[in-house]
């Protein structure tokens, strides 16, 4: 049934106009949601979210989590947060969905369906880290223009899809080849349907990589809407917007990747530091790559009052983009002195590990306890804010919670 | 003569019953074919006004102003509201303005990257009205390079 069909026989129509959401209730058909959608029309029940999750903006859709909420060690749908340029794509038909390989450095363009590229590769499944390039920019001074993300634009879930390596293989790729670069279902703001809300890639040898999927389940389950489905590239570590989601085509450049938001300072960094507030020319900002060395403490949640002589356990998850994450620390005292956590080896390459620690206190009063984690290379998360860059990407200060021992 | 004008009146009197009785079954026919055809006699009732009537109401409070807050969007209620809530808000929610803080120029420079690459039609003078709101109400906020924590809801953890 299409979108304008549907609400043209529904009263709500007026309705939801009136609100001002032009959320696309047609295209929450294929996941089920849609009698619900209709009664409700809050993304908590529209996206399967927690109601603990904070909306960002509606329009895109913008909804991240909170530290606590990401206890899991693989994250549920419910604690995922959604990070949307465009509109979801408003008719979603599973049966004529194809996946279309082009671009310049391709030895002639193949179209599959659905059904062929699950059927023609292997399938392998992988729990990925994703988090947003602007995870954190809501604490940079100046401030920074975009969504004001805090702690919670970051997710580990697992999941399942032909390797994009073993697809680019079967169309034959010329060694022009440089970078990959993806095209999907998602509508622009505007509606205009010449403009594409985003249009990133990646490198060749991030694509070439074993953990580089082409997603059709997360979970073990259809990708939820909001996340894709039903197809989206997956490339754990690198900023989230490299992993497309409606995924359509996929175009191997001979050039760096020019599509929407890979160009001028869209998820760049200045190449050399900057000063907090200078300004710095397109040509001198570089492209994010892999994410940098970053911890959450998941458990407790900040705010907790324990009595004295009682210990206090605490757990979370640290990842560190390409790299693995050697060593984690947390200190009680402001970073005066450091002590070691247990650190899980991760379940995949491009998992986040997990830690935890037992802490006692030495008397009552006020604590923060702060976590650090330092990758394979020796680089650790810093106390202050890092570096200064004009769109507030890639914050990985160190997490902290309060605690209160009386 | 008298037996002839009593059979005349008896004629008449049969036909009058008879032709009551036509009229009566044909009224009777008519009202059954009318029921069938509108079991709720609703050509009798004033019209049912219909649902999307409903939508008026909201339509009457659509700029409704609470607490020195625009309902509809969530923007404070100064000199320009509605100027940038028409110009701002049809593509994007407003809720991405109001989470963002800057300056004149950096609200300027913004302004027009969205006429460069969003669509985004030119402004006019409403240009100057929507960045002094924005400014005015919206300024940004001293934040140094790291905050003190804020906000802690305090609970027990029993363990």
């Amino acid at each position: 049934m299409k979108r304008r069909n549907f609400i043209k026989k529904t009263a709500l129509g007026s309705l939801t106009a009136a609100v001002g959401t032009d959320i696309v209730f047609g295209s929450m058909i294929p996941n089920g949601y849609l009698p619900l959608a209709l009664q409700d029309p809050d993304p908590f029940t529209l996206f399967n979210k927690d109601k603990g999750m904070e909306v960002l903006n509606d329009k895109p859709w913008n909804i991240e989590a909170k530290a606590h909420l990401l206890d899991d060690k693989v994250t549920p749908n419910k604690y995922m947060f959604i990070r949307n340029n465009g509109l979801i794509p408003e008719e979603i038909n599973i049966s004529n969905w194809t996946l279309t390989i082009d671009g310049e450095a391709v030895k002639a363009k193949k179209t599959y369906t659905l059904a062929e590229l699950q059927s023609k590769f292997k399938s392998y499944t992988y729990q990925l880290t994703i988090e947003c390039g602007g995870n954190g920019r809501s604490e940079f001074d100046p401030p920074a223009k975009g969504n004001q993300w805090t702690v919670g634009a970051v997710s580990c879930a697992e999941w399942t899809g032909v390797r994009l390596r073993d697809v680019l293989e079967d169309v034959g790729i010329t060694d022009k080849a440089v970078y990959i670069g993806y095209h999907a279902a998602d509508v622009h703001l505007s509606r205009d349907p010449k403009k594409e809300p985003i249009s990133r890639g990646a490198p060749m040898a991030k694509a070439l990589q074993d953990e580089t999927l082409i997603a059709f389940k997360m979970n073990g389950q259809d990708i939820p809407l909001a996340h894709g489905y039903p197809l989206r590239l997956v490339a754990g570590g690198w900023p989230a917007s490299v992993s497309g989601k409606w995924l359509t085509r996929i175009s191997v450049r001979d050039r760096v990747h020019d599509g929407t938001k890979m160009t001028g300072d869209a998820y760049r960094v200045p190449c050399n530091p900057v000063a907090p507030g200078e300004k710095v020319k397109d040509e001198d900002m570089c492209i994010i790559e892999s994410m940098p060395v970053k911890s959450l403490i998941t458990y407790p949640r900040s705010g907790a009052m324990i009595k004295e002589g009682q210990k206090l356990n605490i757990r979370g998850h640290a990842w560190a983009g390409e790299l693995e994450v050697q060593k984690m620390e947390y200190s009680i005292d402001f970073g005066s002195s450091w002590q070691p956590c247990v650190i899980e080896k991760a379940a995949n390459r491009l998992a986040w590990q997990h830690f935890s620690a037992s802490i006692a206190f030495p008397k009552k009063g006020y604590y923060e306890v702060w976590a650090r984690a330092t990758d394979a290379n020796g680089t650790g998360q810093p106390m202050l804010l890092p570096g200064w860059n004009p769109k507030g990407y890639l914050n990985n200060a160190c997490h902290r919670i309060a605690i209160k021992v009386t | 003569m008298e037996d002839q004008d009593k059979f005349k009146s008896q004629v008449s009197s049969i036909y009058r019953l008879l032709t009551t009785l036509m009229v009566l079954f044909a009224i009777t026919a008519l009202a059954i074919v009318y029921l069938i055809s509108d079991p709720t006699l609703s050509f009798f009732k004033d019209p049912v006004p219909a649902a999307e009537y409903v939508s008026v109401e909201t339509e009457d409070d659509f700029d409704k102003i609470e607490n020195g807050i625009h309902v509809r969007t969530g923007f404070k209620d100064a000199e320009g509201l509605m100027t940038v809530v028409n110009n701002c808000t049809n593509c994007h929610s407003s809720r991405l303005v109001i989470q963002n803080r800057m300056n004149e120029e950096r609200w300027i420079a913004t302004i027009r990257w969205m006429q460069e690459t969003q669509n985004l039609w030119d402004l006019g003078k409403n240009e100057a009205i929507i960045v002094n709101y924005l400014v005015t109400n919206y300024p940004p906020q001293k934040k140094g390079r790291r905050e003190i924590l804020r906000n802690i809801s305090w609970y027990e953890l029993k363990e």
